[in-house]
């Protein structure tokens, strides 16, 4: 292999945010203790730059460089794009958090931006090797954060439990690889393809490694019954990691599953397509349900989260091209959903006091009523209300299953969505009818207003005009 | 002659050991570690059994990528053990009960 500029171009946007991670692990040697906001402008500037070269060597043919381990086509454009936002939007909004908690050490910045890169890694991936790179160092990553605030009980307890389970499904993802390696002789996913698509459902080994692939899977999403670890995670983490690995992760979990079930084993839809439609009911029911029940609103979140990738698999298990972008579209609207909610609850927080109880965001609008109306939007569009882009993004997920002729399962997932939106009115009711329990100023310094007014008009103007965000993502599944 | 299915069920019990191992340990929290560890060689014991009647070197190859990966994931397990022993006191998986909903 040589490293010319036809390799090397493509790759850019991940060179630049290694560069940065490691520039930030330098600088933070030599700035002082009162200087650490250098960090912060360092990081935000350098994500910029990669958004900015994604968007430079985006578009045009699909590439596919480094022995065929690295792929850039439409799909990789679109989500590393949408993740480098989303991760702009986590500095902006978490920087006042970790100022005030002393926690905003280079080790944060780094570990985030390293995550980013595992994340932009599994996007990019064109063979199980590097799928598994980017998995891990995206994974690694997040452990510790969510141990970061290391006198925190509950944030160490949290990240052994999300190791132990994160490992447990990295496992299984690597055991169903090795089986289909096996099968096929191969690591690279078009040849992968290829040879399932002359031996489909007659090779057993095939199909015992796509098991255990989709229940990898189903652990990194968080999807029933293999949610078990992210109450808990959503719970007992930091607030800004819980944004970070509530948002941009869902990204590139999809990535990872149209990598690996559509890229890969496209041939073996009918099984896998059976797997997750159990999955995805067992996630809007039981995630709606329980979320109900919720009184930390973090945990609420979570519960939401388990929900909404309920409806994520909806759109992978329709199979068709139109189900891809809907499942995609909603991967995305989600991301910047959770962005926005959990970014409110850290504009809420202050020294001294986490914002975690429905309680905290009583009468919130008598306190700043533009927030207010940015935490409504969110939960209006998560609920699925028209006009917001969550109604939007629910509705072309079921118009993908009822093209298939299931209608029942979308007759289902509107019964658990109506059942759902009873706990994020609950919400708006809270924000709008009752007294604030305090008066404390909210901490919202540096942008974090621009970024979350920017935030709140993006999922109220895409659920207005979805047909630009829509075409992208049904171009990337021509 | 040791054929490629005698190994391919070795790694399955291993693994099988493992995932076992996992679920029901109440006690410690390095046993967990500890299964982890062996669920990743039982993979790696598939892989190179499957490299070696294939003869295809990819799946070698993996398995150092394997190796190196579960070594940093050791770590960062061992480092969380220590944050969670040092604000703890105990690492017993039955006092791991403070996120509960």
């Amino acid at each position: 292999m040589t490293f010319d500029t036809v390799n090397l171009i493509p790759v850019l946007p991940e060179i630049l945010i290694l560069i940065l991670a490691s520039a930030v692990l330098l600088v933070d040697l030599y700035v002082k203790e009162a200087e650490k906001g250098t960090l912060h402008t360092l990081a935000l500037i350098g994500v910029a730059l990669a958004l900015a070269a994604t968007l430079l060597v985006g578009g045009g043919e699909r590439q596919v460089v480094l022995e065929g381990h690295y792929v850039r086509d439409a799909l990789s454009d679109a989500l590393k794009a949408m993740i480098l936002i989303v991760g702009l939007l986590v500095f902006v909004y978490s920087r006042d958090y970790l100022r005030d908690r002393g926690l905003a050490t280079g080790e944060y910045y780094a570990l985030a931006l390293f995550a980013l890169l595992g994340m932009m890694v599994m996007v990019s991936a064109n063979s199980f090797l590097a799928i598994y790179l980017g998995l891990e160092l995206l994974a690694l990553c997040l452990y510790a954060l969510v141990a970061f605030d290391r006198d925190s009980q509950r944030g160490a307890e949290a990240a052994m439990k999300y190791f132990v389970l994160g490992a447990l499904g990295s496992g299984m993802l690597l055991y169903g690889i090795s089986m289909i390696y096996g099968a096929t002789g191969s690591l690279a996913l078009d040849e992968v393809a290829a040879v399932v698509a002359e031996q489909g459902l007659e090779n057993l080994v095939l199909v015992f490694g796509l098991a255990f692939l989709v229940v990898g899977i189903g652990f990194k999403f968080g999807a029933v019954p293999f949610h078990m670890w992210v109450p808990d995670i959503y719970e007992g983490a930091p607030t800004p990691v819980v944004l970070l690995l509530g948002s941009a992760p869902k990204i590139a979990a999809l990535a990872l599953a149209v990598r690996l079930l559509i890229d890969g084993l496209g041939g073996l839809q009918s099984d896998w397509q059976g797997m997750l439609v159990i999955l995805s009911v067992l996630s809007m029911g039981l995630g709606n349900l329980l979320a109900i029940a919720q009184t930390n609103i973090k945990r609420m979140l979570a519960y939401s989260t388990i929900s909404h990738v309920g409806f994520i698999f909806l759109g992978l298990l329709a199979g068709t091209a139109d189900g891809f972008a809907a499942a995609m579209f909603y991967a995305i609207v989600y991301a910047m959903m959770a962005a926005g909610a959990f970014g409110i609850l850290l504009i809420l927080s202050r020294r001294g006091f986490d914002a975690e109880h429905l309680d905290d965001l009583k009468g919130l609008n008598d306190r700043d009523t533009w927030y207010a109306a940015v935490m409504a939007l969110m939960m209006f569009s998560m609920a699925g209300v028209p006009p917001f882009v969550g109604f939007m993004a629910k509705l072309f997920v079921l118009k993908a299953v009822v093209d298939i002729g299931m209608t029942w399962l979308a007759i289902v997932a509107v019964f658990f969505s109506i059942i759902g939106a009873f706990y994020y009115l609950r919400i708006v009711w809270l924000i709008y009818f009752d007294k604030p329990t305090t008066d404390a100023p909210l901490t919202d310094s540096g942008g974090v207003r621009v970024a979350m007014s920017l935030n709140g008009l993006a999922v109220l103007g895409l659920g207005l005009f979805p047909a630009t965000l829509l075409a992208i993502c049904q171009a990337a599944f021509l | 002659m040791i054929t490629l299915a005698d190994y391919l069920i070795l790694g399955g019990i291993l693994f099988a050991i493992a995932v076992a191992g996992i679920f029901l340990n109440r006690k410690n929290v390095i046993l967990l570690l500890m299964c982890i560890e062996l669920m990743l060689l039982a993979v790696n014991m598939n892989f190179v059994a499957f490299s070696h009647f294939l003869q295809d070197m990819a799946g070698q190859v993996f398995v150092f990528f394997i190796l190196t990966v579960a070594a940093a994931e050791a770590a960062i397990g061992l480092a969380i053990l220590v944050v969670l022993f040092r604000n703890r006191r105990t690492i017993d998986v039955e006092d791991m009960d403070l996120l509960k909903g």
